[in-house]
């Protein structure tokens, strides 16, 4: 370890610090002073390293910085709330592309000593990599500019060998101690292409759990940089969120009822439902005056928000309802799906940004038993999280998957903007039950609609 | 032996990881995960002691990568986390829109 003891004493408050940042975000009454103290943390951690000894090209550093983090800063400060999953992808990807660049001057300038440092240098040069080419990907489709799922031939096999490919020039890397810059390369090619091929064939709903996934892999190659560094601050602030990361992911996963395992190497298709169980009956269409009326005369009124209303903007509409709903005696609750919108936790922001108290939103496990005494179930732009097949029907590929019990409610009132299938593609039976009525049409349009309806309703 | 400390320093964050997250309900978990996107932003600090101490121009030009990237995850994880966390209000102090 080098560097003066007042660095390494900064270093170690800033350490605590993160630590409890991220404690205080756990709930949303501290949260915000969080961030704000991690935030202190970083620019005093920044500030002290100037100040390591032999540092030189300090205005490049300077320089680096500025363009760095101010381009990151304007486009953090005017990027909307429904496009933050990809946002939170590509920086996320930053950081395991830096963690990769350390590596690479770690190998080249040959001074890794020791095979524990070695190891550590080639994990974190392959996870900051993976994490790096892998967040692009997800940004690119996540921003739509890449096909949701594209498979290559022979995807598990390709994969499969470019990890081994990965895995022996690393150990050749370990081995050898002074490696060529030929092998460096390739392995770094390599290992960015095994995080394109990793990313490129998920799609859909698995996209949240991805980059979850990604989140903890540049954690665990920070970690592991600065154990090649000797910063312990790194090692602590890396490791933390590599193993946060890791059960925030495996939350994820568990809340789909789909194991990593087969997020990452059997992606959700709507190809499985040959031999589906046919659906019988008929959609019935209800009016906005229809939906208006049925839930201004009613006792308890849950909103299941997806991301589908949040697409369409009406999110400040629904609150709008809610609150006129609220005036006239109707209790009104938001029903949240673990897995809805593009992330988990991403539906109660845009809900937050709308203006709706977060103590009126309630996750899976505190709401799904209200449903049975509810009058109105409101699903707007939801679908898959609110499909009953995933209870019923073994042969669904979103069979197990924990649902929304919306089809207890006594009525179930669609908004919807036409009769397509859902993100995964799977029919949905609740659609054809006798207790649900569909109001087609925008979100935004529907519900402001049914503001005008309950309007001009009287006591 | 100092290698060994490091493990134990490895093995204890992540206990401290796991168990601090774990804590967080689910309303929490985009800020959260965008809060400790965040934190990783901390290899900036990597990137600088990298590119201060860089010998050739090819370690220049990596360092100066890895200090843009870093800078660019700390400062854009800090950015939107705060701006998501500060949207959230209790329902007692009657959020407008």
């Amino acid at each position: 370890m080098t560097g003066h003891w007042f660095i390494h004493a900064a270093y170690l408050a800033v350490a605590v610090v993160f630590i409890f940042g991220l404690k205080a975000m756990a709930s949303p009454a501290t949260a915000r002073k969080g961030i704000v103290w991690a935030g202190y943390a970083m620019v005093a951690a920044v500030i002290v390293t100037f100040f390591w000894p032999g540092m030189e090209n300090r205005w490049l550093i300077v320089l680096g910085i500025l363009l760095g983090g101010v381009v990151a800063w304007r486009s953090g400060k005017k990027v909307a709330m429904t496009e933050m999953p990809q946002m939170v992808a590509i920086y996320n990807g930053m950081g395991g592309g830096a963690a990769a660049a350390i590596a690479a001057v770690e190998f080249a300038r040959g001074e890794v000593h020791g095979p524990a440092m070695l190891v550590m240098a080639v994990l974190g040069a392959l996870i900051g990599a993976v994490a790096f080419s892998g967040s692009c990907v997800a940004w690119a489709k996540l921003a739509g500019k890449m096909k949701r799922a594209y498979r290559f031939p022979n995807q598990r096999t390709l994969s499969t060998m470019l990890a081994i490919i990965v895995g022996w020039l690393g150990i050749g890397i370990v081995v050898d101690g002074h490696p060529w810059a030929i092998a460096i390369i390739l392995f770094f090619a390599v290992a960015l292409l095994l995080g394109v091929v990793l990313t490129a064939p998920i799609g859909g709903a698995d996209m949240p759990v991805v980059i979850s996934l990604l989140n903890a892999f540049t954690g665990l190659a920070v970690g592991f940089e600065g154990y090649v560094l000797q910063i312990p601050a790194l090692i602590v602030a890396g490791i933390v969120v590599g193993a946060s990361g890791t059960l925030l992911t495996h939350l994820m996963a568990k809340a789909m009822n789909r194991p990593i395992r087969n997020v990452l190497f059997t992606p959700l298709t709507g190809e499985a439902q040959e031999d589906a169980q046919a659906i019988e009956g008929r959609m019935q269409e209800t009016t906005a005056l229809d939906a208006a009326a049925t839930m201004r005369y009613a006792a308890k009124v849950i909103v299941v928000p997806g991301y589908g209303m949040a697409v369409a903007g009406a999110q400040h509409k629904v609150w709008e309802m809610s609150q006129l709903l609220e005036e006239a005696g109707v209790s009104v609750s938001f029903a949240i799906h673990p897995v809805a919108g593009r992330m988990p936790g991403h539906m109660n922001v845009l809900l937050a940004e709308a203006g709706v108290p977060y103590d009126k939103i309630f996750d899976l496990d505190e709401i799904n038993n209200d449903f049975a005494q509810a009058d109105v179930a409101l699903v707007i732009g939801a679908n898959d999280v609110v499909n009953p097949v995933a209870r019923t029907d073994k042969s669904s590929p979103i069979y197990g998957m924990p649902i929304l019990n919306v089809d207890h409610a006594r009525n179930v009132i669609v908004v919807k903007r036409g009769q397509g299938t859902g993100y995964s593609g799977v029919e949905n039976a609740l659609f054809y039950m006798e207790n649900c009525h569909m109001l087609y049409g925008s979100a935004q349009e529907a519900i402001a609609e049914v503001i005008q309806h309950v309007k001009s309703m009287e006591g | 032996m100092e290698g060994i400390v490091y493990l134990y320093v490895f093995m204890l964050a992540a206990f401290t990881g796991y168990e601090v997250i774990s804590r967080v309900p689910v309303i929490l978990h985009t800020p959260l995960m965008s809060g400790s996107n965040f934190i990783h932003g901390v290899v900036l600090v990597g990137g600088m002691v990298t590119l201060g101490h860089a010998e050739t121009g090819m370690q220049m030009l990596l360092g100066f990568i890895a200090v843009v990237l870093g800078a660019a995850n700390a400062a854009g994880g800090y950015v939107v986390t705060e701006r998501m966390l500060g949207m959230f209000k209790s329902g007692n102090r009657k959020g407008g829109a």
